[in-house]
């Protein structure tokens, strides 16, 4: 229970890494979908983060992450060799897989890595799976490699044009939509708006689709009530309830400023260390 | 000798940290007696020979035992006693609602004035200077050699549980606890606060001296999730305790309930007690802080949130209840200390609407005032809305206390555990045990949220059966 960093790559340079962790106890149950919870000091907080990679036979997780305040700037700080505090999962309700045909997964920035495991389990199942990735540049686009080792197609779009489709994921989506009826289910992972929008697109095809909610966490395990969404008009539990609905029910309005209902004391957090940091390095 | 015979002395006063100081501060309120006060204190005691407060206590502590001792100033003996059926004195002292138990039955509370058995139980238990952890917890001289095919598993960490483990590493068996959260207490660290239970004093050295007798705690790890029940079996436990508590917090079921800054009291309890919120951004976990603050419900967790408001510094903090204070269940000692904090009690009001502003940010409740209808079939006069007379109170942080279901985390992963028509475990009366062969449960996952005291009980009798089983006691 060491929790080790075994590996540690930098995907996108001081801002998305990812780490391969000795975990055998949750390697051993974590099925895609779930999440762990962690804490990297005494002093930290607990944050979530999707299981993107599960490797049973060498007991390790794989998680990836983006650097936006102060705990994953901690996270961002550790190196190989080192063990994070507390990891806690395999957490939150696996994707429900079923045999049926075609598979959309889409995924957008940091959300992408996520997708991939979800990606793998339809995969593994027999299904024939399409991803669908995007990011604002080439260089921000994570996971393509790991995604074309099983997936017969992979759909690449970025806003500046830099790399595959110039626009959104949403449009090739639809696009393919449009020309493919056999697409049984579309699952998307990514930042609240592009969720939306991916369930917006997809309404009128009546195509059933599955989002993975980021809401704020404490807990993880159903005792607080930090992490409720509104989906179907009924308040849920993201970490027990969830992390995946129906995207055509969720109150994604609802759910963003949710997101930002720490904003002024994350920022204060954040500059709180980074002052520290200068303070120390004096 | 009976009480209304002689006119009784009074109680001797708990020292409290003044309001004006307190309500700044999460330093403990009560300061404890001193060795004089506990002395006199315990020379009130009639020792009756057939004494009532003895039935009104859960686990039967010797209550007149214990008291003659201390009134000879015998701290070490009445230690000793009160361990022989109440593994964590220190806590109940603190938390029991002993006016309803022990306090309540007692027979010279006819005159309102009930030896304070709470205080004397807390004075022992922190007066006892143990000597190492075997003292502490098994009231005996030697340390027991620890089997280790005697493995059990408790899963969960609260005061179920940590009796179970205290009573079965006193009695040899080698004993781990498994815990979802990364400290270790349960309800004990996560929700009732620092300035009532002191962590690091009362519930740091009890786990520490379970740890001396080889108990080990494995946090991060939450059953039907990291392990299920049936791992445990095939690892070699030979019996599994359940005490995972309530969990689930309930909600209002009104509109504006997600509203940015409407919080479950265990979000709020959990952020500032296991994430030090209060030291922000000193600790990482934030919380807001909140300006006007309401608080709902009537119980010790809303006395609990809203003494915390107004720690972290509130201008005001009204707790919305709907019937009046005298139904309120929470301690009485709490709801005092509450008002003598500058607490509003806001009764006979029912909220029925949270608003916003355009960013979903909390502003306002609307509130119905509630009156007391006709006497119900129970006697009891239950309260109804006053119609017409609505009313909205400014609030910026609203904490929700009216109580939790279920969680289901364990349950959902567990089939083979039969649950009852409210959705806690089934167990038998007499053992303990659940549907499942050598699995107990015990503690708020059975009764639903309840006390310390009732979940101790519940281990302990978990533990005994467990105890016969190994053939190591009767
Ligand atoms: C089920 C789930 C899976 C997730 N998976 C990933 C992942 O694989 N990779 C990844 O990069 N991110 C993931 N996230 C989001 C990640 O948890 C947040 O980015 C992280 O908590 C930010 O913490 P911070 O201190 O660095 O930033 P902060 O400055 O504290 O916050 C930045 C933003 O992150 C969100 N956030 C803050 N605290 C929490 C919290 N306790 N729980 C959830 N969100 C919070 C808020 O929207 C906030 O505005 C996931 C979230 C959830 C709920
Ligand atoms: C704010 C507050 C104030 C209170 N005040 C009082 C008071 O003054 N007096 C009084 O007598 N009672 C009080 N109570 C009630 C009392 O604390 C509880 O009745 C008691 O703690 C129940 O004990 P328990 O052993 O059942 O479980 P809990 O104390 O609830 O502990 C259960 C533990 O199990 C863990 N857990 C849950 N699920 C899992 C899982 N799947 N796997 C592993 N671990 C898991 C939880 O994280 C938790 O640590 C209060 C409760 C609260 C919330
Ligand atoms: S355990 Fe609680 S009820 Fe029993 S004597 Fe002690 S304080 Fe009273
Ligand atoms: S505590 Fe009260 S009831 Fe108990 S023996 Fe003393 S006087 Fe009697
Ligand atoms: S994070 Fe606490 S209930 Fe979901």
């Amino acid at each position: 229970m060491a929790n080790t960093i075994l590996k540690k790559e930098q995907l996108i340079p001081g801002q998305t890494s990812k780490l391969v962790i000795d975990a055998p106890h949750i390697a051993a149950k974590a099925q895609p979908g779930n999440f762990i919870i962690l804490r990297v000091n005494e002093k930290g907080e607990r944050i979530p983060l999707t299981i993107a990679d599960t490797d049973r036979e060498n007991g390790t997780i794989t998680i990836v992450y983006l650097v936006l305040g102060k705990s994953t700037a901690l996270l961002e700080e550790l190196n190989e060799g080192d063990d994070i505090l507390d990891l806690c999962g395999p957490l939150g309700k696996a994707t429900h897989i079923q045999k049926g045909g075609t598979v959309i997964c889409v995924g957008g920035g940091t959300g992408i890595a996520a997708m991939h495991h979800i990606a793998k389990g339809h995969h593994m199942a027999g299904n024939h799976v399409v991803a669908v990735i995007g990011a604002r540049n080439k260089d921000l686009l994570l996971f393509e490699k790991e995604l074309k080792s099983f997936c017969p197609e992979v759909l690449i779009s970025t806003d500046d044009g830099s790399y595959g489709h110039k626009g959104l994921v949403t449009e090739l989506l639809k696009d393919r939509l449009e020309k493919d009826k056999s697409v049984v289910e579309v699952v998307a992972v990514g930042p609240v708006p592009m969720m939306a929008a991916v369930s917006k697109t997809t309404e009128p095809f009546g195509v059933p689709t599955t989002v993975s909610l980021n809401s704020i966490m404490v807990d993880g395990v159903g005792m607080c009530g930090a992490c409720r969404v509104t989906v179907g008009g009924q308040t849920k539990f993201a970490c027990v309830d969830g992390p995946e609905f129906d995207g055509h029910k969720v109150d994604f309005q609802e759910l963003r400023q949710r997101l930002a209902a720490f904003s002024p004391m994350e920022k204060e957090s954040y500059d709180h260390h980074c002052r520290c940091k200068c303070n120390d390095s004096k | 000798m009976t009480a209304s015979k002689k006119t009784i002395a009074k109680r001797v006063p708990m020292p409290n940290q003044p309001p004006d100081v307190r309500r700044n501060n999460f330093d403990e309120v009560a300061l404890g007696y001193t060795k004089e006060m506990a002395m006199e204190e315990a020379k009130r005691c009639l020792q009756c020979k057939k004494p009532k407060c003895v039935k009104g206590c859960p686990v039967e502590v010797p209550i007149p035992d214990f008291i003659a001792h201390l009134a000879k100033g015998d701290v070490e003996k009445a230690y000793a006693v009160i361990k022989s059926t109440n593994s964590l004195p220190a806590v109940c002292g603190r938390v029991c609602p002993q006016e309803i138990q022990c306090e309540g039955a007692c027979i010279l509370n006819a005159k309102e004035q009930p030896v304070a058995i709470g205080r004397l139980e807390r004075f022992t238990a922190d007066e006892y200077m143990h000597m190492d952890a075997c003292d502490l917890i098994t009231a005996k001289p030697e340390c027991p050699y620890i089997d280790q095919d005697r493995k059990v598993a408790c899963i969960g960490s609260g005061p179920s549980s940590l009796t179970v483990a205290g009573y079965l590493a006193a009695r040899g068996c080698k004993v781990t606890v498994f815990e979802a959260l990364h400290e270790v207490g349960g309800v004990l660290v996560y929700g009732i606060p620092e300035f009532r239970l002191p962590k690091e004093k009362i519930v740091a050295k009890e786990v520490g001296a379970l740890k001396e007798l080889e108990v080990e705690f494995v946090t991060n790890y939450v059953g039907g999730k990291t392990f299920n029940i049936e791992d445990l079996f095939e690892q070699g436990y030979k019996a599994v305790f359940v005490g995972v508590g309530a969990g689930l917090p309930k909600f209002l079921r009104i509109p504006g309930e997600n509203f940015n800054g409407v919080f479950s009291a265990n979000e709020y309890l959990t952020r500032v007690n296991l994430g030090r919120a209060y030291e922000f951004p000193n600790y990482d976990t934030p919380i807001i802080k909140g300006r006007k603050v309401t608080v709902y419900g009537g119980g010790n967790v809303a006395m609990d949130a809203a003494r915390t408001a107004q720690r972290l510094g509130a201008e005001s903090v009204h707790i919305v209840y709907r019937r009046t204070a005298d139904a309120m269940p929470a301690r009485h000692e709490e709801i005092e200390h509450a008002v003598e904090e500058g607490i509003h009690l806001e009764v006979l009001s029912n909220p029925i609407e949270f608003r916003g502003d355009e960013r979903g940010n909390l502003t306002s409740v609307l509130l119905q005032r509630m009156e007391l209808g006709e006497p119900d079939a129970s006697g009891r006069r239950s309260p109804k809305p006053v119609e017409g007379d609505v009313y909205e109170l400014e609030t910026d942080l609203a904490v929700i206390a009216v109580g939790t279901n279920p969680n289901p985390v364990l349950l959902e992963n567990e089939p083979g555990l039969k649950l009852n028509k409210w959705g806690y475990i089934e167990v038998d009366e007499a053992t303990g045990e659940t549907s499942i062969p050598n699995v107990y449960a015990g503690g708020d996952i059975v009764t639903g949220a309840a006390t310390v005291i009732l979940a101790m009980g519940a281990g302990r009798r978990a533990a005994k059966e467990i105890a016969h089983r190994f053939g190591i006691e009767d």
